[in-house]
């Protein structure tokens, strides 16, 4: 018997070692994430990718593929966590897509079309939360930030510089730079950093550039966030392998 | 909420179910626009007082933002006109990035953008919202008396209302990507060029457009001109006019200087850089309302006040930049005998010939091979602070921002056309309470007629809240004790009462 599982009853293949996700995605299909990418490894701290394996929940994008395991995903029960996760993310920050230059290349924003999201449901928290501008090329909005610690880790595994970190515990967390004064300009972090560019919503721009893409030429008025995850999959397997 | 109940909600086995309820700590009081009549000791009215109660608050959140956000942001005060303050932020925004000026195609681009939305906005004031007090009178049913009456009486004009407005937001749209709300303008620029096939898109309806823009002229002035007496003495009072002019002192939406005439068209100012307009221009602050009176500083605060929108870029041009709309120009202006016109009611005739002109600006943008161009952007000596000034539909629309050395807002002051208009409103109210006030006893028919007047000039505060032709209004009259003597209500359904609904 080949090295084979169930997503939802359809037959998955997977090499050792392989995460469920990355098994899922080799195969095509697709399980809702935010926190992890094909260059950055497991993470589980978003938990929009967890599924029900044998009645219990597991985050895909650390569970080990196993043979014969039998994957619960797309469940009307779990897209209803999903979206009360998403939801809880979106309140517990200032999201404001009628004005943020992401809009239309904000994943969090894809993922609440991908999921449907009509509310927010939960009070808005209203955090107050510090912006930092002090760089001259690169902008912190720490409203924007959903604690996915993609820039830390891309930081300090792809840029090797170790500029980002998160500060505090639980609701309180939130971005922090390697610096003692505290600030991003006395940081080494540049406009082409991966730590920037990956940045799944607005919280790390570079300065200057907001909406010079037009409407139609976004990522997402042209992709959904399937196919984006799709090809970013594809192209990583196909430089390692 | 006790705990264990709040825990019992947060663990209910279906929660997403559940709907909650936020009481928010400042309930607004939204949606009815409130007028106080004061009386004199012989229960004359002596002062009208247009409550302007809501509270939007831009300038202070916009504060802390970086430069480039502001055009995007601040379109949202309105879905009216959300163009003129995506424009306005913008141009203010142009000089932060030291682009004084644009390039030719970026500029002719944002005009476009410009003249599809007065096209829109003043098809939408005029057909949905004005032409049915025009078209039955002002006393008419309000079951009639909306844009549902128009559609049933005069159902080609109704159309050709939709259809107007619908091809000012297609101009829109082409260009920012949006109907409402959309994004082009950026700092120094605009951020997409017009392709030939969105340009033969748009060409192939614009004839259309400026004869039904014609056939409006024709028809407000046969109104205005059938009703002469009735509309002379409506809500009528003299006034100062601001507006924005070309050099040459002709008729200008997008740029230009500022230009206030006196009630006999002499010139108060000319030619007025708008990055100085702090120093022609002050606001008062007044208790009984959000809401400041500006006023021009040579003339005080008693007589400085003055009326911007149609009526004012009217009176104050030398001449119109198209044919029809000149011709129209011209034919208007025998009204005023020599002088500016007065009347309050000719803000709609006015607002027509706008209309006119930009179906034909657009007609003659359309055709300049600049506008298909691919500069589209240009900058220079970086500033700290910038003043940006159009002609929004309703009137001279002013956004002035300054900020710090990290690209972030520390300072906003916008003043919108409807702030412009605050003190003329009032008056126009006043006028109206004057000659339809019977006795001290509040009638439907004298608030039918506060109603049209204060939609002559369509302030922002009922936008949201009269799409059908029914505005809620409420009315209270005071006497000289500062006693209430009488109040009438009437609701959004037009049904009237003595309570607030």
């Amino acid at each position: 018997m080949s090295n084979t599982f169930f997503l939802d009853g359809l037959e998955i293949p997977f090499r050792e070692g392989q995460t469920v996700l990355e098994a899922v995605l080799s195969a095509g299909r697709y399980i809702p994430h935010l926190c992890w990418r094909p260059q950055l490894g497991p993470h589980s701290s978003c938990r929009l990718c967890t599924v029900i394996i044998s009645g219990r929940p597991f985050s895909s994008c650390t569970q080990p593929a196993m043979k014969g395991q039998q994957v619960e995903c797309d469940t009307s029960e779990l897209q209803d966590l999903r979206r009360a996760v998403l939801q809880m993310i979106f309140v517990e920050g200032n999201h404001y897509c009628p004005s943020c230059e992401e809009s239309g290349n904000c994943r969090l924003q894809a993922m609440a079309y991908h999921l449907g999201l009509q509310d927010n449901h939960f009070p808005q928290q209203f955090p107050i939360r510090e912006r930092d501008s002090s760089h001259p090329d690169v902008n912190m909005d720490r409203d924007r930030c959903i604690r996915c610690e993609i820039c830390v880790r891309a930081s300090r595994y792809l840029d090797g510089k170790n500029v980002f970190g998160i500060h505090g515990r639980g609701i309180k967390s939130k971005l922090a730079v390697n610096a003692p004064s505290g600030l991003l300009k006395d940081t080494d972090v540049a406009a082409e950093d991966q730590a920037v560019t990956m940045c799944p919503t607005g919280c790390l721009t570079v300065k200057r550039v907001g909406f010079k893409v037009p409407i139609g030429e976004r990522i997402f008025d042209k992709e959904t966030i399937v196919s984006v995850a799709l090809e970013e999959f594809r192209d990583q397997e196909a430089a390692h392998g | 909420m006790s705990r264990i109940a709040g825990l019992q909600l947060e663990t209910a086995s279906h929660p997403e179910t559940l709907t909650r309820t936020v009481i928010e700590p400042i309930t607004r009081v939204e949606g009815h626009g409130k007028v106080t009549l004061l009386m004199d000791e012989n229960n004359r009215v002596r002062q009208a007082r247009l409550h302007i109660v809501e509270f939007r608050g831009f300038e202070k959140f916009i504060q802390g933002r970086p430069y480039w956000e502001a055009p995007v942001m601040v379109q949202r005060l309105c879905g009216i006109c959300p163009v003129s303050h995506h424009l306005a932020a913008a141009k203010a925004v142009d000089m932060f990035v030291g682009a004084r000026r644009l390039t030719p195609t970026a500029e002719k681009l944002r005009r476009l953008m410009h003249n599809g939305q007065l096209l829109q906005s003043h098809a939408l004031h005029f057909f949905h919202l004005a032409s049915p007090d025009l078209l039955f009178g002002f006393g008419a049913e309000v079951a009639i008396r909306n844009i549902v009456g128009v559609i049933q009486a005069y159902p080609a004009l109704a159309l050709q209302g939709v259809k107007l407005r619908k091809y000012g937001q297609e101009v829109i749209r082409v260009l920012s990507g949006k109907r409402v709300h959309g994004v082009f303008a950026i700092p120094g620029g605009v951020n997409k060029a017009l392709s030939r096939e969105d340009r033969a898109y748009l060409q192939e309806d614009i004839d259309q457009m400026v004869t039904w823009s014609k056939e409006a002229v024709d028809m407000v002035r046969r109104l205005c001109t059938d009703n002469r007496a009735e509309y002379e003495r409506f809500g009528s009072f003299r006034s100062n006019f601001l507006s924005l002019t070309t050099p040459e002192g002709d008729f200008e939406l997008y740029d230009g200087g500022l230009r206030a005439r006196d009630d006999r068209g002499q010139d108060i100012f000319d030619h007025v850089d708008p990055a100085h307009y702090l120093r022609y221009l002050h606001e008062e602050v007044k208790s009984w309302s959000y809401m400041k009176f500006p006023f021009i500083v040579s003339r005080g605060n008693e007589e400085g006040w003055y009326r911007v929108g149609p009526l004012a870029r009217i009176n104050n041009a030398r001449a119109m930049g198209t044919p029809l709309a000149e011709e129209a120009r011209k034919d208007f202006m025998i009204l005023g005998k020599g002088e500016p016109v007065q009347v309050t009611l000719a803000y709609h005739w006015a607002r027509m010939i706008e209309m006119l002109y930009a179906a034909e600006a657009i007609r003659a943008q359309l055709e300049d091979p600049d506008i298909l161009g691919t500069d589209l952007m240009n900058q220079g000596e970086r500033a700290t602070e910038g003043v940006g000034v159009v002609e929004a539909p309703r009137g001279t629309l002013i956004h002035h921002y300054k900020i710090d050395e990290q690209d972030a807002i520390v300072k906003a002051n916008l003043i919108v056309a409807t702030t412009h208009n605050n003190t003329a409103m009032n008056e126009a109210v006043r006028e109206v309470a004057v000659n339809f006030l019977d006795g001290t006893k509040l009638t439907e028919n004298l608030l039918n007629r506060i109603e049209v007047a204060i939609r002559a000039y369509d302030p922002c505060l009922s936008c949201a809240t009269h799409a059908l032709g029914r505005m809620p209004l409420q009315v209270e009259l005071v006497d000289a004790e500062g006693q209430r003597v009488d109040r009438l209500v009437k609701g959004s359904d037009g049904a009237f009462s003595a309570e607030v609904g």
